[in-house]
């Protein structure tokens, strides 16, 4: 009796160990790439943060010393950076958030077919490629009156001369985020897109029963609530996307640093320092920092709509 | 009749009713807008010389030609190099990255959700949090460590940085969950191993969590220049998204917007294509694609 207990235990832990082992083997490939290519650079970004390093000789520990240069020393930073990041940020991130939820939301109470036509025409956007875009957007917005839009606006007679729109200090960020607007409903809109559709409808007959008196308050209390997972997935991909696609200020004025520093965002002055000054210790701590960002609002989505038993 | 009408302000209505308008009314003009820069390059992509050259531009095309992607072909780049290869390169790399990268996330994805090791736990945190990962935050890095690893100008090294993708493995995962666990057991007690398991089980209940990461990794890679412009400096192992980028930012003037027009279009329809065949597919994975 004893001894086929003891033999079943040998058994099963054989068998685990051997399924152990076949998952380490399924695991590896997708392990190795994601250490080589995430895990050891955001380490690395962390180690170089503390070090100047000029790609030639070896990195010279000196501490804290990038970030006290980069909060105190650096005015571009300070004056352009920061202020042109958050701007560009807080609207096409969380402003092109909102306006991806509604506009799912809003898709969801169509009839199906003009519904999909919509979302396929809303979503394509997103995949253009960005770089090859620039160079339509730099004939619509182009400075002579052959661009587009000054064309529009001269015949309309809204404006006497044509405007650099591209080179000049007050529209180029704005442009920058029309077009990052134009192009981020992506897979976060999707999902949210998709959530909505599948929100049990038995839920809205009791909710109305209970008393929700509009569409609003339909909104607030049963749509998002049921599809919280969906919202904080689109979160998430709205937040990734905004920080990805900021490079498009240096590819709409074909120079980095952007003219007069206009467009200038925080991804643009990692590469500026790292890849036209090769001060990588400094461009280390500097993304650094983005990473932080990108993490703190992450943090706050998580807060927002992440489920509270984890 | 109070049903009737509930039906058209409902969420997902089966027919038009009348209260939708509203919602038209608002949506319209932004899908408007939305398109208006596609049907843009559409017409431009296929102008003849003159029309590119009007005074006042003109938003349609008149004189449809094609002129612009023979030029496009013809091109060769300063190098020498034709646009063919480039166009070869990029293919090669984009079915090498979409075959990798959905057998690499599916076999974790598998192994996270329905198999038990150790330090299971670990890396699926930091895989969700590596879902907020931002590359271009870790350029110099990334290419101080490709550097090391001798890979600058090694063609693989525009598939590689690609491979694995933190969305598609919490994708994959969320539709393995789902899968369950008694299914797979009872195989089991049928002598299945789990590479059958993986192959007859698993694969073809996640098809549509599959579609969705090829899409997605197709958009990426098709649409990356980066690996080209940052690890590799032979020209003939650059892709045609690279090609494109240089072509258009160096051609100046009015005869080089024509070509890319031609050069945007060629890039975004693959991805138009491929998403229209598949839009319900995702649609589907996107249900369940919440984080918890």
């Amino acid at each position: 009796m004893n001894d086929t207990v003891a033999m079943k235990k040998r058994i099963s832990s054989k068998a685990i160990r051997e399924q152990q082992n076949i998952a380490y083997l399924f695991v590896f490939p997708y392990a190795l790439m994601f250490i080589i290519f995430i895990v050891v650079p955001v380490i690395a970004a962390i180690g170089l943060s503390f070090t100047y390093f000029d790609t030639v000789r070896t990195p010279i520990w000196i501490g804290f010393d990038n970030y006290i240069n980069i909060l105190t020393n650096d005015d571009v930073f300070m004056q352009y950076v920061i202020p042109n990041t958050l701007k560009y940020a807080i609207i096409v991130g969380p402003g092109g958030y909102i306006l991806s939820f509604l506009l799912a939301w809003m898709l969801a109470q169509l009839a199906p077919k003009i519904r999909t036509v919509l979302a396929l025409i809303i979503y394509s956007p997103s995949l253009t490629s960005g770089i090859t875009m620039a160079v339509l957007w730099r004939v619509i917005f182009a400075g002579d009156n052959s661009g587009y839009l000054n064309s529009v606006l001269l015949n309309l007679g809204l404006i006497v001369e044509p405007i650099v729109f591209l080179q000049s200090k007050e529209f180029l960020l704005t442009i920058m985020i029309v077009v990052t607007l134009w192009s981020s409903m992506g897979v976060g809109f999707l999902a949210m897109l998709a959530g909505i559709l599948n929100v049990n409808q038995e839920l809205y007959e009791a909710g109305y029963i209970d008393g929700i008196k509009n569409k609003f308050q339909e909104m607030i209390y049963i749509t998002i609530p049921s599809i919280k997972p969906q919202m904080l997935f689109g979160a998430v991909m709205a937040i990734v996307g905004t920080f990805s696609a900021s490079g498009i200020g240096v590819a709409l004025s074909g120079s980095n640093p952007t003219p007069q520093y206009a467009g200038q965002l925080i991804v643009n002055h990692i590469e500026y320092y790292g890849f036209n000054k090769y001060e990588m210790g400094y461009a280390a701590a500097l993304s650094v920092i983005l990473l932080m960002i990108v993490y703190f609002f992450s943090r706050m989505s998580f807060k927002l709509f992440g489920s509270k038993d984890e | 009749m109070r049903a009737h009408k509930f039906q058209g302000t409902k969420i997902n209505p089966s027919k038009f009713h009348p209260s939708q308008i509203r919602f038209l009314l608002i949506i319209l003009p932004i899908a408007l807008f939305m398109l208006l820069p596609l049907i843009y390059i559409f017409n431009h992509a296929f102008k003849p010389l003159e029309e590119l050259f009007y005074y006042p531009p003109r938003f349609f095309v008149e004189q449809f030609t094609l002129q612009n992607f023979v030029r496009l072909f013809q091109v060769t780049g300063s190098s020498g190099i034709p646009m063919s290869r480039y166009l070869f390169n990029s293919i090669i790399v984009t079915v090498l990255v979409l075959f990798t990268s959905v057998l690499i996330s599916t076999l974790a994805g598998y192994a996270l959700s329905k198999l038990n090791f150790k330090g299971k736990r670990l890396l699926n945190e930091i895989n969700t949090i590596a879902l907020m990962f931002v590359g271009v935050a870790v350029t110099i890095p990334r290419y101080l460590i490709i550097e090391k690893l001798g890979l600058i100008d090694n063609f693989f090294i525009h598939v590689l940085p690609y491979l694995a993708i933190p969305v598609g493995l919490f994708l994959i995962k969320q539709f393995v969950d789902q899968i369950p666990n008694e299914l797979i057991d009872a195989s089991r007690v049928d002598g299945a191993n789990e590479w059958q398991i993986y192959t007859k089980i698993i694969l073809p209940l996640i098809r549509p969590a599959i579609a969705t990461i090829v899409i997605l990794s197709f958009q990426t890679v098709w649409n990356s220049a980066d690996t080209s412009t940052t690890y590799i400096n032979n020209d003939s192992l650059k892709t045609f998204a690279f090609y494109m980028n240089t072509l258009t930012s160096n051609t100046n003037g009015v005869a080089g917007q024509g070509m890319a027009a031609a050069a945007s279009l060629i890039m975004f329809l693959p991805n138009l294509l491929i998403f229209i065949i598949m839009q319900s597919k995702v649609m589907d994975t996107m249900a369940h694609s919440g984080i918890k």
